[in-house]
C-alpha cells in the first residue's frame, strides 16, 4: 500500500455545480462545449468566468444546442483535445445519438450531468430518469453523493478515460438542485498543477494504434504517417466486432475505476469505498438498502437510528453504475435477507426501476437470494425526508420478519 | 489585395489526389469530383484536416474496412458537420495556445449534402457560422436525399419528382421551391460565401482558394449532377452540371462579408453582359428524367414557363444585390 | 471475398479502417471503356480534372511540366464516359467492354 502524500488544499463554499466548474479548471479541458440548462447553468457560468478571467486556456464554444455541444465535444477530441461538457434532462436526451458515436469512436470526453427530470412535463427538478435513459449508450457512469465528491470524481474522469484500455467517455451525475445547488464545504487542490501534471500526467496523450503496418495516433492529427478515418460505414460484416472491442473496454474500466479512484486517494486524502460501491454498516446486516446519488446521506441518518434500535441494517451506495458492478453487490449482499432497491427513476413498462433490475439481475446469481424490492421515489424533485425512508425501512423489517408480504415495486411518495 | 491565384490544367494536372480511385461513389456522379477540385485548391494539403455528413459521399469512400481518404477525416452523424468542425478548429485553437501544437492551425474542410446542409444541418452550420470558425463548408448539392433514396430535400427544385414529391395525377412534382441557402448563409454577414459548379472548374478552385484563405468561415455551394437521382445517362453528367449555370438556375456568384459586395463571376458574368446567350430552361429539363412529366406523355407549358419566369425574376434579383441594371 | 474476415481483437479499435480503397478495384463495373485516340489528343487534361474516379492520368515527361498524353487505369475505370463526352476534340470512344 502506497503512503498517502496528501498535497496542499483549500476549503471553499461551492455547490455541486460549482465543484463541477471548479473540476474542470483545475483540468484545464482544452474544449469546452456547452449549452445552459437547468440546473447545470451555473457550471457553465462560473467556467465562462474562468475563461473571460484568463484563468484557463481553454477554448470555450457557446454552442447552439446540446446536440451541437456532443458534436463538438467529438471533433475536439478527435483532433487530440481534451474535452469537456455538462448538461441535464431534455440536453442529454437531445444528444442522444451523439453520446453512442462518441463511444464507438473510443473519444474519453467526460460530461457532467446535474440529474433532472425528464420532460414532460417539463420539471426542472431532481431525478435519475435522464441518465438512466443513456445507460447503454456505452459510457462510464458515476454517481456523486455530494460536492466533494463532484470535484474528485470528475478530476478522476478524465484519468478513467484516457487510459488507453479504456478509451472511453465519462458521464459524472449528481442530484440536480439537491447537489448542484446546494452550497457545501468543498476542499480543493491549491495549485492546479497538481492536478493537471502530477495526477493527469501532462496533457493528453491520445492512445497509439497500428494502422497499415504504421503506428498512429488515434487521433485527427495531420502530422500522422497514415492518416486516420473515423467513423466509417459498417455493414453486417463488421458491426458486431466493433461492438465486442467496446465491451471489452466497458469490461476493462471496473479496474481502472478503482486504480484511479486510490491514486486520488493518495493526493487528496478522501475515498469513497473502494470507488465503486460505498457499504455503510453493511458487514452483519440482515437487511440492506441499495440508492444512488444524495438519498444515501438521508439514508445514513435513518439507519444509524434503527441500529440504535438494534436493527441489523446497512445501506450499499452504487458510485460506478456503468460497468455496473455486479460482482460487487453479489459479494456485499450475499448474506442479506432482504434487500430494498430505492430508484429515483422511472419504470415505465420495467418490472421495476432500473437500479433494481440490474440489482436484481445481478443477485439471481447466488444459490441463495435475499428478498429483492423496488421503491420508486422522488421523481421530478418529490421531497425524500427521513420519514418517509424510515416507513420504507420497516416495512423492509417486516418483510424479513415474515409480518409483511414481499412485493416487487412499490413507488412511495406519491399521493395516492 | 491578394494576388489573384489562376490555376491552369497543368497546375491542377499535377497536384496529388487526396480522395482515392476505389470509391464506390456510381459512375459518373459528380461528388468526387467537387471533392477532388476542393482538396486540389489547398495551399497546405498536408496540414489539413476533413470533416464530413452522413451522406453519399461519407458512405461511399469508407466502407469498412476501405477507406478513400488520403488526409485525417471524421464522420460523426447527419445534422452536425459544422458543430464537429467547431470542436476540431477549437481544439487546435487550444492545442496552439497551450504550446502543444507547433504548426499552423490545420485547413478545415468540411463536405455536407444539400440533406445534412438545408435542412437537419442548418442549425449547426448557422451556429457554427455565428461563432466565426475558421473552416470552409462545401457544400455538395445533388437536390434531394440521395443516399436514401432519392427523397425530396429543401433543396429540391420545383417540379422535379422524387420519391416523397413524385410526379402524380395530380401533383406534379415538388410543389415548392428551392431554398436560396447561399443567400441565408450570407445573411450571417459573417462568412465568405460563393456558388460553384465543377465543370466551371478553374472559377471553381479559384473561389476555394479564397476561401481557404478567408479569415473565418466559408461556404461553398457546389451544384453537384447525381445521375442517379436526377436520372440520366452517367457520361452527361458535365454537360448537365454546366446547363445548369447556363440557364442561370445556378448562376456563379461570391459574396464577400467585409464590404458586403456581391459580385456574380465567370461564366454567369459572362451571361450578365451578354444575356441572349442565357440557355433556355427547356434544354437543361428535357435531358433528366425527373422532370421527364414536363414533356411526357402531355407537354406542360404551363409549368416549363413558371419555371422560366422564376428563374428569370431570381437571375433579376442576383443581377440588383450585384449592382447590374437588367 | 471467400478469406475469412479478421475477428474482433484484430481489427483496430474505434471503428478505424485499415484498408485503402485502391485495393478495391472498381474496373469491373464497367461495361462500356473509354479508349482514348493519342494522335487527336491536344493534352487539354480536361479528362484528368472531370474523372469522377481519378482513373485518367497524365504522361508526363522528363521535366514533369509537360504533358504528353493521357492513358486510363482500367483497374478503377467504371466507363461512367464522362471524358468521351467532354473532350473537346472526340479523342475518346467509349467501347463495348469485352469479358
Amino acid at each position: 500500500m502506497l503512503k498517502e502524500e496528501v498535497v496542499g488544499q483549500e476549503e471553499r463554499l461551492l455547490n455541486g455545480d460549482e465543484a463541477a466548474a471548479w473540476a474542470a479548471y483545475h483540468v484545464e479541458p482544452d474544449v469546452v462545449a456547452a449549452y445552459p440548462i437547468t440546473p447545470q447553468t451555473i457550471i457553465v457560468e462560473r467556467f465562462s468566468e474562468f475563461v473571460a478571467d484568463g484563468l484557463v486556456r481553454t477554448e470555450f464554444v457557446s454552442v447552439e444546442s446540446e446536440h451541437s455541444a456532443m458534436s463538438a465535444c467529438v471533433g475536439a477530441a478527435a483532433a487530440g483535445g481534451r474535452a469537456f461538457t455538462a448538461t441535464a434532462a431534455n440536453g442529454l436526451q437531445l444528444m442522444n445519438e451523439i453520446l453512442y458515436i462518441a463511444s464507438t469512436l473510443r473519444l474519453p470526453i467526460v460530461m457532467a450531468i446535474a440529474n433532472r427530470a425528464v420532460s414532460g412535463p417539463i420539471n426542472i427538478h431532481c431525478d435519475h430518469t435522464d441518465a438512466m435513459n443513456v445507460r447503454d449508450a456505452g459510457w462510464v457512469m458515476l454517481f456523486c453523493e455530494d460536492a466533494q465528491e463532484v470535484y474528485d470524481t470528475i478530476i478522476q474522469a478524465f484519468k478513467i478515460a484516457e487510459n488507453p484500455n479504456v478509451l472511453l467517455p465519462v458521464m459524472v451525475s449528481f442530484d440536480g438542485f439537491l447537489i448542484s445547488h446546494t452550497a457545501q464545504k468543498v476542499k480543493v487542490f491549491k495549485d492546479p498543477s497538481v492536478v493537471r501534471e502530477k495526477f493527469l500526467g501532462g496533457p493528453r496523450k491520445p492512445a497509439k494504434i497500428k494502422l497499415m503496418g504504421h503506428e498512429v495516433e488515434l487521433s485527427l492529427n495531420p502530422k500522422n504517417p497514415i492518416p486516420v478515418t473515423f467513423g466509417p460505414l459498417d455493414l453486417y460484416d463488421y458491426y458486431f466486432e466493433h461492438k465486442r472491442q467496446q465491451s471489452l473496454a466497458m469490461q476493462n474500466a471496473y479496474e481502472v475505476v478503482k486504480e484511479v479512484h486510490e491514486e486520488y486517494a493518495r493526493l487528496s486524502g478522501r475515498r469513497y469505498g473502494d470507488g465503486v460501491t460505498v457499504p455503510y454498516r453493511l458487514e452483519d446486516a440482515e437487511i440492506a438498502v441499495v440508492a444512488m446519488g444524495s438519498a444515501p446521506g438521508t439514508m445514513r441518518y435513518v439507519i444509524d437510528e434503527m441500529r440504535d434500535e438494534g436493527i441489523k441494517i446497512g445501506l450499499l451506495r452504487i458510485r460506478l453504475f456503468r460497468p455496473f458492478p455486479y460482482r460487487d453487490i453479489i459479494e456485499k449482499l450475499r448474506n442479506v435477507k432482504v434487500v430494498g432497491v430505492f430508484d429515483r427513476a422511472q419504470d415505465q413498462g420495467m418490472m421495476g426501476g432500473p437500479l433494481f433490475l440490474e440489482t436484481r439481475a445481478a443477485l439471481y446469481e447466488l444459490e441463495s437470494r435475499p428478498k429483492v424490492v423496488n421503491y420508486v421515489f422522488g421523481l421530478g424533485g418529490r421531497d425524500a425526508p427521513p420519514e418517509m425512508f424510515r416507513e420504507a425501512f420497516d416495512e423492509l423489517v417486516g418483510i424479513n420478519k415474515g409480518t409483511i408480504k414481499p412485493f416487487i415495486r412499490k413507488y412511495i411518495g406519491v399521493r395516492e | 489585395m491578394q494576388k489573384r491565384w489562376v490555376p491552369t490544367p497543368i497546375e491542377i494536372a499535377k497536384k496529388p489526389d487526396y480522395i482515392l480511385s476505389g470509391h464506390r461513389l456510381c459512375a459518373g456522379c459528380a461528388a468526387p469530383i467537387i471533392v477532388k477540385l476542393t482538396l486540389k485548391a489547398i495551399p497546405n494539403p498536408e496540414n489539413t484536416i476533413l470533416v464530413n455528413a452522413t451522406g453519399c459521399l461519407e458512405v461511399a469512400t469508407t466502407i469498412f474496412p476501405y477507406t478513400a481518404w488520403k488526409r485525417p477525416w471524421i464522420h460523426n452523424a447527419f445534422e452536425n458537420a459544422a458543430a464537429t468542425a467547431s470542436g476540431v478548429v477549437a481544439a487546435f485553437k487550444a492545442l496552439k495556445k497551450k504550446g502543444l501544437w507547433k504548426d499552423e492551425e490545420p485547413t478545415i474542410i468540411v463536405f455536407g449534402g444539400d440533406g445534412g446542409t438545408y435542412d437537419i444541418g442548418l442549425q449547426s452550420l448557422s451556429g457554427a457560422i455565428e461563432r466565426g470558425h475558421k473552416f470552409v463548408y462545401v457544400l455538395y448539392d445533388n437536390e434531394a436525399y440521395m443516399n436514401t433514396g432519392i427523397q425530396r430535400s429543401g433543396s429540391t427544385p420545383f417540379a422535379a419528382a422524387t420519391t416523397t414529391s413524385p410526379a402524380g395525377k395530380v401533383i406534379p412534382g415538388k410543389p415548392e421551391w428551392k431554398k436560396p441557402i447561399g443567400f441565408i448563409v450570407a445573411a450571417h454577414m459573417n462568412a465568405y460565401v460563393a456558388t460553384v459548379n465543377p465543370f466551371y472548374w478553374q472559377d471553381f478552385v479559384m473561389k476555394v482558394r479564397k476561401a481557404i484563405d478567408y479569415d473565418g468561415p466559408a461556404f461553398i455551394h457546389a451544384i453537384s449532377a447525381c445521375d442517379r437521382g436526377w436520372r440520366f445517362e452517367p457520361s452527361l453528367a458535365m454537360r448537365i452540371s454546366k446547363l445548369a449555370t447556363d440557364t442561370c438556375l445556378h448562376p456563379l456568384w461570391e459574396f464577400d462579408p467585409e464590404t458586403r459586395e456581391y459580385r456574380i463571376t465567370g461564366q454567369s458574368l459572362y451571361l450578365a453582359k451578354n444575356p441572349d446567350k442565357i440557355v433556355p430552361v427547356e434544354e437543361y429539363l428535357k435531358l433528366q428524367g425527373r422532370f421527364r412529366h414536363l414533356f411526357r406523355p402531355v407537354r406542360r407549358d404551363d409549368l416549363i414557363k413558371t419555371i422560366q419566369n422564376r428563374i428569370r425574376k431570381e437571375w433579376n434579383y442576383l443581377l440588383k444585390l450585384a449592382g447590374f441594371k437588367s | 471475398m471467400s478469406e475469412k474476415k479478421p475477428g474482433w481483437k484484430e481489427i483496430p479499435i474505434a471503428g478505424v479502417p485499415f484498408i485503402s480503397s485502391l485495393e478495391y478495384k472498381t474496373g469491373d463495373w464497367r461495361v462500356f471503356k473509354p479508349v482514348i485516340d493519342d494522335d487527336k489528343c491536344i493534352k487539354c487534361l480536361l479528362c484528368n480534372i472531370y474523372c469522377p474516379d481519378m482513373a485518367i492520368h497524365v504522361k508526363w515527361d522528363d521535366t514533369g511540366n509537360k504533358a504528353l498524353g493521357v492513358y486510363v487505369n482500367y483497374d478503377y475505370c467504371k466507363g461512367c464516359g464522362i471524358c468521351a463526352d467532354i473532350c473537346p476534340v472526340k479523342a475518346i470512344t467509349m467501347v463495348k467492354e469485352e469479358r
